[in-house]
């Protein structure tokens, strides 16, 4: 699929162009009104918002969808960021008195950035992804999303593409928005298995026994590991490469390796040896050892920010916004089809606006009249769906849906307990 | 000894002239651990509402230090607290302790209910507490104390065991085959198992936490824990009158303040330490992990949140004005990837936030050693933290070796380290980089480690007495203007660090 080139200078034209005819706001509205079930919950929603030049705004708020959209249409906001529901309207923050402006409820969201994963991955670095690479971010989803539905019992979530290097997953089911800080936290450490900074050599460390949440993660790591670590990352490749993963392993097993490895050069038979050596010592030892689990956990688990989904009032990136580093959408993950997912295939805003163009003058020239009677929201109807963010404003639909058909049970529970006497 | 009356107000109880018998209550009192629902309702006298109170204290402050000394739970601890609680009288065999226990557990409630962090830290220390004496009981009392307390759970049946047997066994640390059958299972909602979900010592399924009779005191404690969160915040609306009462506020204000001791958020040496000095007091006056993050900036020219809230802080408690502070990140972050303008627009805001000149104005306190330890572990990227504590012990004994530290020093150290007494081993760290016997001070603060080795080098010039309270509204809930007779050091400034959390992401 031809991508425009993107040009960060032409943001600043781009997007009114975008906030007019292409941001689905009645879906964003739908979305964070939550089905009205609580009066004021979009009113006390708290957005940020990037200017040109760095300028940063916090505590802007909203009555109503239009207010929302023509605040938007006017500043068009190189980044918009999504914070909490509070006490109060947070534009009128500075009106209350301190201390009673609280923030009360939000999404639980999760940030994975591949940056976190640096230490492990030799293809790129920093800010570069590939295509490589973004097989991390889809073992993330899969471990992540099971994880939160099967263990945690979330049903609604909204994974998305940040835009330039990794994932956001927003959990919206009515629990998740009411979780404390201590739960968020509790959930955010149940999650992560890679601890340990610069000064750490050893991230992952397994006991017996070893608990059904790691086993269930380690089987989606395996699915991918051969593929990805041996083959791609060249894991088992370079001396360089192998030293780093032997330094993982006890003294005698690393020794015994480096042996082998003099006469067996094909990574996937070196990764064989390894293994096998491992499996062996822990037969034989009572003290056992999981450390080829626990090489594949360090170079493929997901690496999560605790401190971003800890926070209640934590501001995160909205889906939707436009990453003004490389111009793409932040758009919704289709999780049923993740390996399908490819992030140079998302369309950045070039590539709408060109769309856009292009379907305005196709449209005259098949003759049909712009018609006056329209409401603005059909033609904007219109204009999305003639590029390539169709797709992705309906998977938000689908989640909107599944959210609205969760609700009406709720509903339909509730009045059939009051039936009963 | 001159008594005191005291209006009953909300959770609070009558205090009279009288030194009255012991409780009788037999109720209340007919099992040696309780929830502290309701309150005491009888008479004390002033010095028994003195001793208890101070008593009670110095046992938190106790249980404190074992946490950080010890495993939590382990057999040393336990052992440890034993001692402690018999020491300071607070054994549960007769209903007169279990009366002190009582009582001087609401006394600390009014002297702790009055900010957030002093909360939190009642909270923690009272929970160990009753963690440990819940753990002690035989099966019959624990069961005994959930009936009393009306705390019925979900129990799981025995088809819904059998199908999760495998699971239920590898989650649950000492379950096997052979006893599972025979244990109570309970199925609670996650929310409710917060610290056995965050350790991963339970399994879940769609949103419950499947628990073992044996671990039932993680869901005790969770009511606990909100209970007296409750409590609290009804008892600091409560504070005012209790305060206006002029003998009592002396002695609720020294309270507070015991444990607290120097919180360096006082800067008492504000620019007497110039930009220039700061790379060779990293070496000689630091503690280690300052020592580490001031490193990692010099090289790396940037320091990620976390590594910027620790050090920053201590900076500042060090002395230096915020002038001197923007100045010096400044010019390192320049050197990095951060142009001038950015910086202004994006880390100056930071800065200035942590000096208490912007948003909430909240003068933040410099990081106390106990914080960097148990707080926000650093990850892959990351500098900040306690070295002994975060620190790979290969790579710490590496880093301390090109210090220069004598091997018999480092064996010391890293026997320090595995034993997890960090701050210990930090202390040890001093000695021998500043060729002491003994350093003199007991550890718990990075700020502290400065000012102890300026003492020692004789570079601090005298301290200056009081440089100027600082401006900002400080939440001294109830304080009235003209008392607080006591000089001590400040109340703890609110330590909520929500706003600034939230708004900076790390690029």
């Amino acid at each position: 699929m031809p991508t425009s080139d993107y040009d960060p200078a032409c943001l600043p034209d781009l997007l009114p162009l975008y906030y007019r005819r292409l941001f689905p706001f009645s879906q964003y509205y739908r979305w964070l009104t939550y089905g009205g079930v609580s009066k004021s919950y979009f009113q006390n929603r708290e957005f940020s918002f990037t200017l040109k030049d760095d300028i940063y705004v916090r505590y802007q708020s909203f009555s109503t969808q239009n207010e929302l959209e023509k605040e938007i249409q006017k500043m068009n906001p190189y980044k918009i960021d999504i914070g909490a529901v509070y006490s109060h309207r947070p534009s009128q923050h500075n009106t209350v008195k301190s201390g009673a402006f609280q923030a009360l409820e939000k999404e639980l969201v999760f940030d994975i950035d591949m940056t976190d994963y640096d230490d492990v991955r030799s293809c790129c670095s920093a800010a570069d992804i590939c295509s490589k690479c973004w097989t991390l971010m889809t073992i993330a989803i899969r471990i992540l999303d099971r994880a939160l539905r099967e263990d945690f019992g979330f049903q609604h979530l909204l994974w998305v593409y940040s835009g330039r290097r990794g994932v956001h997953c927003w959990v919206c089911d009515e629990a998740a928005r009411k979780l404390s800080v201590t739960a968020r936290s509790a959930v955010a450490e149940y999650l992560s298995l890679v601890k340990g900074g610069e000064e750490t050599v050893r991230k992952v460390v397994l006991s017996d026994p070893i608990h059904p949440f790691i086993s269930q993660s380690l089987g989606v790591v395996e699915n991918y590991f051969n593929k990805y670590a041996i083959v791609d990352q060249e894991l088992l490749a370079s001396k360089e490469s192998v030293d780093r993963v032997l330094s993982l392993l006890p003294e005698d097993v690393r020794k015994e390796l480096l042996v082998h490895y003099q006469n067996e050069k094909n990574p996937v038979n070196r990764w064989g040896i390894l293994t096998d050596l491992v499996n062996q010592k822990r037969m034989s030892s009572k003290k056992g050892g999981y450390f080829e689990k626990e090489i594949m956990l360090q170079y493929c688990y997901p690496r999560l920010d605790v401190n971003v989904s800890k926070g209640v009032n934590h501001l995160l990136k909205s889906p939707f916004s436009i990453h003004p580093k490389t111009g793409r959408v932040s758009v919704p993950i289709d999780v049923r089809n993740v390996d399908k997912f490819n992030p140079f295939e998302v369309p950045t805003i070039s590539l709408l606006c060109e769309e856009l163009d292009k379907s305005r003058a196709d449209e005259e020239e098949d003759g049909i009249k712009n018609n006056e009677t329209q409401s603005a929201e059909r033609r904007k109807i219109r204009d999305y769906k003639r590029t390539s963010l169709a797709k992705y404003i309906k998977l938000f639909d689908q989640f909107l849906d599944a959210m609205a058909h969760t609700r009406k049970g709720e509903i339909l529970k509730k009045s059939d307990l009051q039936k009963e006497f | 000894m001159k008594c005191t009356a005291l209006r009953h107000v909300g959770s609070l109880w009558c205090l009279q002239s009288r030194k009255v018998a012991l409780g009788s209550n037999p109720e209340l009192y007919g099992h040696c651990l309780q929830l502290y629902g309701q309150p005491p309702l009888e008479s004390v006298s002033l010095v028994q509402f003195e001793t208890f109170a101070v008593e009670r204290l110095k046992l938190l402050k106790s249980v404190e230090n074992l946490g950080v000394s010890y495993v939590k739970m382990s057999d040393d601890y336990q052992k440890k607290l034993s001692t402690e609680l018999c020491s300071l009288n607070f054994p549960h065999r007769t209903s007169v302790k279990r009366r002190k226990d009582h009582i001087s557990h609401f006394i600390l409630r009014l002297a702790y209910c009055q900010t957030e962090d002093l909360r939190r830290w009642f909270i923690q220390q009272e929970m160990d507490l009753f963690r440990y004496r819940f753990s002690i009981l035989s099966a019959k009392y624990k069961t005994e104390f959930l009936h009393r307390n009306n705390l019925k759970y979900d129990t799981v049946s025995i088809e819904e065991k059998k199908t999760l047997k495998d699971e239920l066994i590898n989650s649950s640390y000492g379950i096997s085959g052979a006893t599972i059958a025979e244990q109570e299972f309970y199925r609670v909602p996650f929310q409710d198992a917060l610290d056995l979900v965050r350790l991963r010592k339970v399994f879940l399924q769609v949103g419950y936490a499947y628990i073992p009779h044996q671990d039932i005191v993680t869901i005790v404690l969770n009511d606990f824990r909100t209970r007296l969160s409750k409590a609290l915040a009804l008892t600091a609306r409560s504070l005012p009158a209790v305060q206006s009462d002029e003998r009592l506020q002396p002695l609720l204000n020294h309270l507070s303040h015991a444990y607290v001791g120097q919180d360096y958020s006082f800067q008492k040496n504000i620019g007497k330490v110039s930009l220039e000095q700061i790379d060779p007091l990293s070496t000689t006056s630091f503690p280690l992990c300052m020592r580490q993050l001031h490193k990692a900036l010099r090289e790396q020219h940037h320091l990620r949140h976390g590594g910027r809230m620790q050090y920053g802080l201590f900076l500042k408690g060090v002395g230096l004005t915020l002038e001197q502070a923007l100045q010096f990140w400044r010019a390192e972050f320049v050197k990095g990837k951060v142009d001038s303008e950015k910086f202004d627009k994006a880390y100056a805001y930071s800065i200035r936030h942590m000096f208490g000149k912007e948003g909430k104005r909240t003068d933040y306190t410099p990081y106390s050693c106990m914080k960097v330890i148990l707080s926000n572990p650093p990850s892959q990227g990351d500098y900040h933290g306690c070295p002994f504590r975060h620190s790979d012990p290969e790579l710490l004994k590496q880093k301390l070796q090109s210090y220069k530290i004598s091997p018999g020093g480092l064996v010391q150290i890293l026997d320090l380290v595995k034993g997890m007494h960090y701050q210990l081993a930090c202390q040890k760290y001093f000695e021998l980089t500043h060729s002491v016997e003994d350093a003199g001070f007991s550890l718990n603060h990075p700020n502290q480690y400065f000012t102890e080795s300026q003492k020692l080098l004789g570079g601090g010039k005298e301290v200056k007495k009081e440089v100027e309270p600082p401006q900002r509204g400080q939440e001294i809930a109830g304080s009235n203007a003209q008392s607080a007779p006591t000089q001590s050091p400040k109340v703890q400034a609110l330590d909520k660090m929500g706003d600034l959390e939230s708004f900076f992401l790390d690029e």
